[in-house]
């Protein structure tokens, strides 16, 4: 399968979903810049973390405008799968594509650790191959990634089980103290309605290799589940 | 290009100040100094000419107090690829093809007066010395000091300097790795702020700051100039005082999104074959970017300043050659290229401007819209060339007598082993730096195998190899200011000994060395002396010193700082994923054995010691135990038991003595340890628990048959030793010294000093434990 990766001049995790992509899970990979107005050939899309256009004003305001974007809206439109990551999760929601908005962090820091996340869907084709209430343990890495939308939005993303990830303790229960940004209601990923758009500010693509920081490989379930899905796509 | 104007001398320009000897010692030169500059030219300067000498003959540029000093260390070796100095950066061959760019530098000044700005600038100033040269920075470290966190002024600094390095590394999108933050009310008015960035690049695929080939055109790319940082090298070049605040203009403002483009378009110019030479511009900026390399590359250079993009109205040739503002680089390119440059740049949306041209009359020549206003011989301007070399005066301080004729005669012997440590674990010194290191990306490039907390050194993988890079900066500045000499070699040994406790084999260093004003023949003796030190260490280790950065005037109105040379170490990690160590306690039932020199485990007493200042505030005594062969044999030792695959866990004994690297060691895996040691004779008990004797490694394995007689023999082959002190185990940190029992801590008890001690001091909830 193909992954596309785009490419803002401030991506800076750009590197690390190719390397995982290609050289972990050996599977075609390449970067689109953000001049580009067409994707190309692609099945899944991931907009990388990074500060995609210095993010001085909002968090991938910017972004959103940029000429690739609006082939990644067809794309996406088109039922094509988009996977975006921390500054992506932000620029996605800029661009509609998903609702709410991330604010800064409740701690107004900037927060790099390893936290834990309790899978709330497995009927998605980002997380077939997870349990359901699975805890993983991935990092994040974000200055703004505190997810807040209105009631509504809230009970609609609850009610129509479109929250993907929550925070939660190394036990699965999502309580304040394991919420790392003051996100509201544990929301550390989201789903769009049509099931093809995700966005999550925990990193997946830092923990696929044992070698790295504290050893954890649970971001690989992320790419498992995207290459099972694609795969047994084109046999079917 | 207009004809060389030089049989007209160059002129101010209308509106601009007299130039006089008055101006001149306003300018910061000697009246020494600008006789020289007199001579030199055959005539008056001109005022743009004044502010290139006065900025190119600072202390901070030209090094004149330091240089000859400094040409003492020890500064070649079969790896280095560059030497110390000839580039910005130094260069060491790690094998496979590859090689490491490396620096620290000091932003010690402005982030006194602007924390925030001072700090983000620094870590931007020590990124393009490394990719200037061609090298892609991956990773980044520091060294930061800090007055006592009681003082609302300090949390504000330490609040706004973590801030700085965070925000712009995290948006340039380079770990920050690992670093070292220490507090002593010497540094309260007068911060130290060192930034070390460590780049890989392919051998033969580096760059050079140096223009040549008459003809070849000169560009200006990256950011507009504007006015900040003016004059930033003469501030970072004076004494910190009451005044200083209104030298925050001269402080730069940072952009790292910028410095992000800047990284990839210079990274792919230099890959496209079309640079002669490119060179960043930090200190001084277009001046000594031009002066530098022109002087390197023996020719000239012709400026039009009138063509460099501005940021503001009205700036002049003075402003524009002085300003220092950031994200900027001068290249020469090979004539008929131009079009490759000025597409690269454009596409990353940078300025890209040809502002002039290459000469052979080894001048630099200023125009502003055709009118010469500076002509200057590059070579009498640099650092090498004419600048100033003074040898200054020394005195040894009387204070040290003082000092080390300490004994710890007065000073009642520990009761409570467990109170003790647990105040020295709430120590900020000591304390965990998580609340600083979690605001940093310590993870992006996904190359960190271990990165800030439960290790030694940091390490980075190479991708594409099996190789890994250990890297630390350390510098114990008690000890320093207690014995320069051997606080000097203690810094570098520490440094080393880290690097190996974490698996790898220490290769070079770069250092900066943090001291007061040099005028002082008291600070100049201390100087000295540390430099003598750390070369001492650097030859018995056979890590030679590429480069790095001096700061002098390191005085607040209530004295100099803690002589400070910051070391940053570099070692090469030969199989990254089977040698990588970490310090903290692994498994239930490991066995903990203490490796030290051969002859003795525990030495001195409580000289020196972060158990001294903290529990009875004292800075006293001599810099503890240290003997560069002993220290050698460690080494050596500890790295041969990790490469035969012994070793789980490895922490040497530094900052609180052995009951510290105990508590350290036990805390990360919520471990416990059962420990007996013996009870030597006439040895007093802090002294055992707490004393900071070097050259020594607490280390971890898992229990096999024959365990001691095997890890024996390869110590002993090296000259060194090894004891069984206890095993890993329990919820509690038990120490018995022969069979009493001196401390008996439950580990959850360790760990909330540990954890809350800095969180706490700034006032916020502590992160669950």
């Amino acid at each position: 399968m193909k992954f596309a990766i785009l490419v803002f001049p401030g991506s800076n995790c750009d590197h690390d979903a190719y390397h995982a992509a290609k050289h972990v899970f050996e599977q075609e990979a390449k970067f689109v810049w953000h001049k580009e107005e067409r994707l190309g050939d692609a099945d899944v899309v991931i907009i990388p973390g990074g500060f995609s256009y210095g993010d001085y004003l909002r968090a991938g305001a910017i972004a959103r405008f940029s000429p690739v974007m609006k082939d990644v809206i067809r794309f996406a439109n088109e039922g094509g799968l988009v996977l975006g990551v921390c500054n992506g999760f932000q620029v996605l929601c800029e661009a509609g594509l998903l609702p709410g908005a991330l604010m800064r962090n409740a701690s107004l820091r900037f927060a790099c650790k390893d936290v834990h996340l309790r899978v709330e869907n497995n009927a998605t084709p980002f997380t077939s191959e997870a349990q359901i209430r699975q805890v993983l343990n991935i990092p994040i890495a974000h200055g703004e990634g505190n997810y807040e939308a209105d009631e509504a939005t809230l009970d609609e993303l609850e009610r129509e089980n479109r929250i993907v990830f929550r925070y939660c303790d190394a036990s699965g229960n999502a309580t304040s103290e394991s919420n790392p940004n003051g996100s509201a209601r544990n929301i550390a990923g989201i789903i769009n309605a049509e099931g093809n758009v995700m966005g999550m500010m925990p990193h997946p693509e830092r923990c696929v290799e044992s070698i790295l920081g504290h050893g954890s490989e649970d971001g690989a379930v992320i790419f498992r589940s995207l290459v099972e899905h694609v795969d047994s796509a084109v046999v079917a | 290009m207009p004809v060389s104007l030089s049989d007209s001398p160059p002129r101010s320009l209308s509106g601009e100040p007299e130039v006089n000897l008055e101006l001149a010692l306003e300018h910061g030169l000697t009246e020494e100094e600008y006789g020289w500059v007199l001579d030199k030219l055959g005539r008056t300067p001109t005022f743009t000419e004044l502010g290139i000498y006065s900025v190119m003959w600072s202390e901070h540029c030209s090094y004149k107090n330091s240089i000859a000093v400094i040409k003492t260390l020890p500064r070649d070796g079969e790896a280095l690829l560059v030497g110390a100095g000839e580039e910005n950066a130094g260069l060491v061959d790690i094998g496979d093809g590859l090689a490491v760019a490396f620096k620290i530098e000091s932003h010690n000044h402005p982030s006194a007066v602007e924390p925030y700005q001072g700090a983000a600038t620094g870590v931007g100033g020590i990124q393009r010395d490394i990719f200037t040269m061609g090298a892609r920075p991956i990773a980044s470290l520091n060294s930061l000091r800090f007055g006592s966190l009681d003082n609302p002024r300090v949390r504000y600094l330490f609040d706004g300097v973590v801030r700085g390095i965070g925000d712009y590394g995290n948006s340039f999108g380079v770990p920050t790795v690992g670093g070292e933050v220490y507090f002593d009310t010497s540094y309260e008015g007068n911060p130290l702020v060192n930034a070390m960035s460590v780049g890989i690049v392919k051998v033969g695929e580096t760059a050079s700051a140096i223009a040549e080939g008459v003809g070849n055109p000169v560009f200006i790319v990256g950011s507009a100039t504007g006015r900040d940082g003016i004059h930033g090298a003469t501030f970072a070049s004076e004494e910190i005082s009451e005044a200083s605040e209104a030298k925050r203009p001269s402080v730069q403002v940072g952009d790292p999104f910028t410095e992000k483009l800047l990284l990839e378009a210079s990274l792919e110019v230099i890959g496209s074959g079309a640079v002669v030479g490119i060179q960043d511009m930090g200190a001084a900026g277009l001046t000594c970017s031009s002066c530098e390399m022109s002087e390197k590359g023996d020719c000239g250079m012709v400026i039009h300043v009138d063509r460099v993009p501005i940021r503001e109205e009205g700036m002049t040739p003075y402003e524009i050659l002085l300003s220092e503002s950031q994200e900027r680089m001068l290249v020469v390119v090979e004539k008929g290229k131009e079009p490759i440059i000025e597409a690269i740049f454009k596409k990353w949306d940078l300025h890209v401007e040809e502002i002039g041209v290459v000469t052979d009359d080894g001048r630099v020549s200023v125009l502003w819209h055709g009118e010469e206003v500076a002509n200057v011989p590059a070579e009498h301007l640099v650092l090498g060339g004419g600048a100033p070399v003074y040898i200054r005066e020394t005195e040894r301080p009387n204070y040290l007598d003082n000092v080390q004729s300490f004994t710890s005669d007065n000073i009642p012997d520990v009761v409570n082993g467990g109170s003790a440590l647990k105040q020295l674990l709430g120590s900020p010194n000591i304390a965990s730096k998580q609340w600083v290191f979690e605001q940093y990306d310590t993870m992006v490039r996904t190359n960190t195998v271990a990165g800030p907390g439960p290790t030694d050194a940091a390490v980075i993988r190479v991708k594409g190899t099996n190789k890994g890079l250990a890297v630390k900066t350390d510098c114990n500045g008690r000890y320093v200011y207690l014995n320069p000499r051997k606080g000097g070699q203690i810094a570098v040994a520490e440094a080393a000994r880290n690097v190996v406790c974490a698996g790898g084999q220490p290769v070079a260093i770069t250092n900066c060395l943090n001291f007061g004003n040099p005028y002082k023949p008291e600070v100049y003796w201390v100087f000295k002396e540390a430099v003598g030190g750390m070369g001492d260490a650097c030859r018995a280790f056979n890590t030679p010193v590429t480069g790095g950065n001096v700061s002098f005037y390191n005085e607040s109105p209530e004295g100099a700082v803690f002589p400070t040379p910051t070391i940053g170490m570099l070692g090469v990690v030969e199989d990254v994923d089977a040698h990588t160590t970490t310090s903290a306690f692994k498994a239930e039932d490991d066995s903990i054995f203490l490796l030290s020199p051969a002859g003795w485990t525990a030495k001195g007493g409580i000289e020196g010691s972060e158990y001294l200042s903290t529990v009875f505030g004292q800075t006293n005594g001599d810099a503890p135990h240290l003997d560069l062969d002993e220290e050698k044999s460690v080494h050596t030792a500890m790295l041969e038991l990790i490469r035969q695959g012994h070793v789980e866990s490895a922490h040497d004994v530094s900052d609180g003595g052995l009951a510290v690297c105990l508590a350290e060691c036990c805390i990360h895996n919520k471990l416990g340890a059962d420990v007996r040691l013996e009870q030597l004779e006439d040895f007093r008990l802090d002294a055992l628990l707490f004393g900071e004797a070097q050259s020594r490694i607490v280390f971890s394995a898992r229990p096999e048959a024959n365990l001691f007689s095997k890890l024996a023999d390869i110590v002993t082959s090296a000259g060194a030793q090894i004891r069984p002190i206890g095993t890993v185990g329990g919820a509690s940190l038990r120490v018995q010294v022969g069979d009493t029992t001196v401390l008996n801590e439950a580990i959850e008890d360790l760990e909330i000093p540990y954890r809350s001690a800095i969180p706490e001091a700034m006032g916020e909830a502590v992160a669950s434990i």
